[in-house]
């Protein structure tokens, strides 16, 4: 059952990282957007997510449930140490649900109050994911010490390295770049199209700088990056495939293949995801002096990943049909108003 | 401030905060479906209206219900990170499914919303039912994790391990019948007087009379069924914490000393050091009575507690006076608004009659943090009654009472951005469905 319960966890981040992550996205498009398109921009997204944000974020949720549940060492040690950045993404949260529905169900449509709610939708977009990748770098950096007997080494060092901000960073463009590759499939005129094509290259771009970033941070501090990554045939064949499929992604878009170009980039990302967990397996934190916090050594006793297990089971066989329906016929509805 | 206290009022705002928004979440949509259900059946679009009015009030909760309770899955950790080291695995089956029905929640949320015109109506219809559904359930299951906290269960407490745990007798620990009850009647009576309430004054003010009617009546008439059912649940869960927590139960009736015909005490100010209650109107044996069925029953007062195991008084004693005494008005509102229905018709359209549901808008939700402040202070200074005190498990992190001010800002700005939207949305109810 841990298997199972661990499967779940590594999907609920892929998922949360691919859906949390396109709704992200459109937010920082919004906000590299020049003024003359902000309108229509707004409403691609808002066409494009509306129906579907709430449940994009449950995957968080669900990912947190099994983190305190099943691996309570380990949530309690990153609430412990990583109390700041999780802070900040939880203000990003907040900001950003509240302002999006608050800008669409506003009975009065005035002008200033619009701005405002927008600009705190764009701005929150940023940082959330920002913090999240924060987090997450700040899970594999190793800067974490539990010997820390100051503050800003216990709580503030912990995350505030140049590996986790690159992350973060890395994370913003990401999805950015799903976003941009979702939103041309959802626009529905050419202009819009080229727009977004532009957009997703930008970010495309951006995001393998970031990346690059990544790789000088981890050699910067000694993180053994390169060699988690390259170091087995897993991982080397995850990047070798995220490769061969941008470039695929960038044929079938100019071809106007939307849909394959949308599972080319969901794929990209899954693979960054699997190179970096597969060889770091079964480790989910890296301490300060070497030692780990481990899924496998550090989870909750079997009784209750066991009924953990079935909990996500039984739940999986009520949600996943339904989510899909819910994708499946916004989709086709959407179709058929335009 | 100190860290301890700072990261108590947190973990209090936040769970106060979120509490209001998941009453309205579960109770909203059943009042949706009803009017949905008459607009589907009668076709009178004033049903219709109702409808979407509401659903737009509802989008707007749920959101910050949803982020709310996002923040609040985190803030276990932050805040607790010893208790949820150990608790998880054992309170943490609810919260397991709770994430689920919370998932399908927002899947038919997706569906209700966005989905007017574009469905077989009764598929439409159904989706609303189900975030209504699913919603109810999630209030349930993280009440039967609170409850585990009042009643803990599913493990064996041996040398401060914590063995052979069970998370499904966790789940169903002897409190969270009786709590997922009272805490669901509560969010009916006190979702449905605020409804009400604000319909009525809207009837008062001679504004979409029938509009407001109809919703009106919908609103009123789960709230007064609730309002009533209310005190024979609350009769429950005194019971039960007289037998679970003796400690709790004497903190709520500010009952100092052990005693047969233990008197109970309406009102007064607890007097901590000579261990009275001052100005409080006590009826003999009414207590003993209350808790055991038998006026001569002797119960267990504060000094049958070590003195570092008990509770605040004051704070506990006068929340539960707080929520006896709202909680009665809102019944004898929901009986008068009966009687009128069956006998006094003429009532229903008088000024002083709407005076009354007006007055009573926030009696629900007064009452309803008022009991969840009795239910958690009364549990001090344990985190888990009995094993593990709250003190052992804050974070170690120093400057909560930053964070503390920072949550405060937030919870204040949304507060008064959520009422100034429902405002914009009552004004605009003239202009969007009047035809």
């Amino acid at each position: 059952m841990l298997t199972v319960v661990i499967l779940f966890l590594f999907f609920a981040i892929v998922l949360y990282f691919l859906l949390g992550g396109a709704d992200f996205g459109a937010g920082i498009i919004e906000l590299f957007t020049s003024d003359s398109n902000k309108t229509r921009t707004r409403k691609t997204s808002y066409q494009a997510i509306g129906p579907i944000w709430e449940a994009n974020h449950m995957w968080l949720v669900i990912a947190v449930v099994i983190l305190f549940v099943g691996f309570p060492t380990i949530y309690s040690q990153m609430s412990i140490y990583l109390h700041i950045p999780i802070l900040i993404m939880l203000m990003g949260i907040i900001a950003r649900g509240t302002a999006f529905s608050f800008r669409n169900y506003d009975a009065i449509k005035g002008q200033n109050t619009q701005k405002l709610y927008n600009h705190i939708f764009a701005y929150s977009s940023v940082v959330t994911p920002l913090f999240l990748g924060i987090i997450a770098g700040s899970a594999i950096s190793g800067q974490i010490d539990f010997a820390a007997n100051t503050f800003l080494s216990a709580y503030v060092f912990s995350w505030f390295n140049w590996f986790s901000i690159a992350v973060g960073f890395f994370t913003v463009t990401l999805c950015g770049f799903l976003a941009s590759i979702y939103l041309i499939g959802e626009a529905d005129n050419p202009t819009d199209i080229t727009r977004f094509i532009k957009k997703a290259k930008a970010l495309n771009i951006a995001a393998f700088v970031c990346g690059g970033l990544v790789f000088i941070a981890a050699e910067f501090q000694n993180i053994r990056l390169a060699h988690w990554i390259f170091g087995s045939a897993v991982g080397l064949t995850a990047v070798t495939a995220a490769l061969v499929s941008l470039v695929l992604l960038w044929i079938t878009i100019n071809r106007g293949k939307k849909m394959i170009a949308r599972v080319f980039a969901a794929f990209q990302v899954t693979m960054i995801l699997l190179s970096v967990g597969y060889q770091h397996f079964p480790n989910f934190i890296v301490l300060k002096g070497g030692q780990n916090l481990s899924l496998l050594a550090d989870h909750a006793p079997e009784k209750t990943i066991g009924d953990l297990g079935i909990a996500l089971l039984i739940g999986s066989l009520f949600i996943l049909p339904a989510l899909f329906y819910l994708y499946y016929s916004f989709r086709e509805k959407g179709k058929s108003e335009v | 401030m100190n860290d301890f206290i700072a990261a108590r009022s947190q973990m209090a705002l936040s769970l106060g905060f979120h509490i209001i928004y998941s009453c309205i979440g579960m109770v909203m949509p059943v009042f949706m479906a009803i009017s949905h259900y008459k607009y589907i059946k009668t076709q009178n679009p004033v049903y219709k209206n109702i409808t979407q009015a509401w659903s737009k009030g509802v989008a707007i909760f749920f959101a910050t219900g949803a982020v709310s309770g996002t923040m609040l899955s985190f803030e276990l950790g932050l805040l607790w990170p010893e208790f949820m080291k150990h608790a998880g695995p054992i309170f943490g089956m609810p919260f397991s499914l709770e994430g689920v029905a919370f998932f399908i929640e927002a899947i038919a949320l997706g569906f209700f919303l966005y989905g007017w015109g574009k469905f077989n109506k009764w598929f439409h219809w159904a989706t609303g039912v189900l975030v209504g559904v699913s919603g109810i359930l999630s209030g349930i299951l993280v009440v039967s994790a609170n409850a585990w906290m009042n009643s803990p269960a599913g493990f064996d407490y041996i040398n401060g391990q914590y063995l052979n745990i069970d998370p499904i007798k966790a789940m169903f620990n002897q409190a969270w019948l009786t709590e997922a009850l009272h805490m669901t009647i509560a969010a009916f009576s006190a979702t449905g007087f605020a409804v009400a309430g604000i319909h009525a004054l809207m009837i008062y003010k001679k504004r979409n009379i029938e509009f407001h009617t109809r919703a009106f009546k919908i609103a009123i008439a789960f709230a007064a069924v609730a309002a009533i059912l209310q005190p024979f649940s609350g009769d429950l869960s005194a019971k039960g914490a007289a037998i679970r927590q003796p400690a709790k139960s004497a903190a709520m009736e500010a009952l100092f000393h052990t005693q047969a015909y233990a008197p109970l005490i309406i009102g007064g100010i607890p007097d901590t050091i000579n261990k009275k209650v001052n100005y409080g109107i006590a009826l003999p044996g009414m207590l003993s009575f209350l808790e055991h069925d038998n006026f001569k029953q002797e119960v267990k007062g504060l000094d049958a507690i070590p003195f570092k195991d008990q509770p605040p008084v004051g704070i506990t004693h006068y929340a539960f006076q707080i929520m006896v005494i709202t909680g009665m008005c809102m019944m004898l509102v929901g009986v008068l608004y009966f009687i009128a229905l069956w006998k006094k018709r003429k009532w229903l359209f008088k000024g002083w009659f709407l005076k009354l549901f007006i007055l009573s808008t926030p009696f629900g939700f007064i009452a309803v943090e008022a009991g969840w402040t009795v239910t958690e202070v009364g549990r001090q200074p344990w985190i888990i009654q009995g094993i593990m005190r709250t003190s052992e498990a804050v974070t170690p992190m120093p400057g909560i009472q930053y964070t503390f001010y920072l949550f405060s800002l937030v919870y204040f700005t949304l507060s008064v951005a959520v009422i100034f939207l429902l405002s914009r949305q009552i004004k605009m109810v003239p202009e969007l469905y009047d035809r």
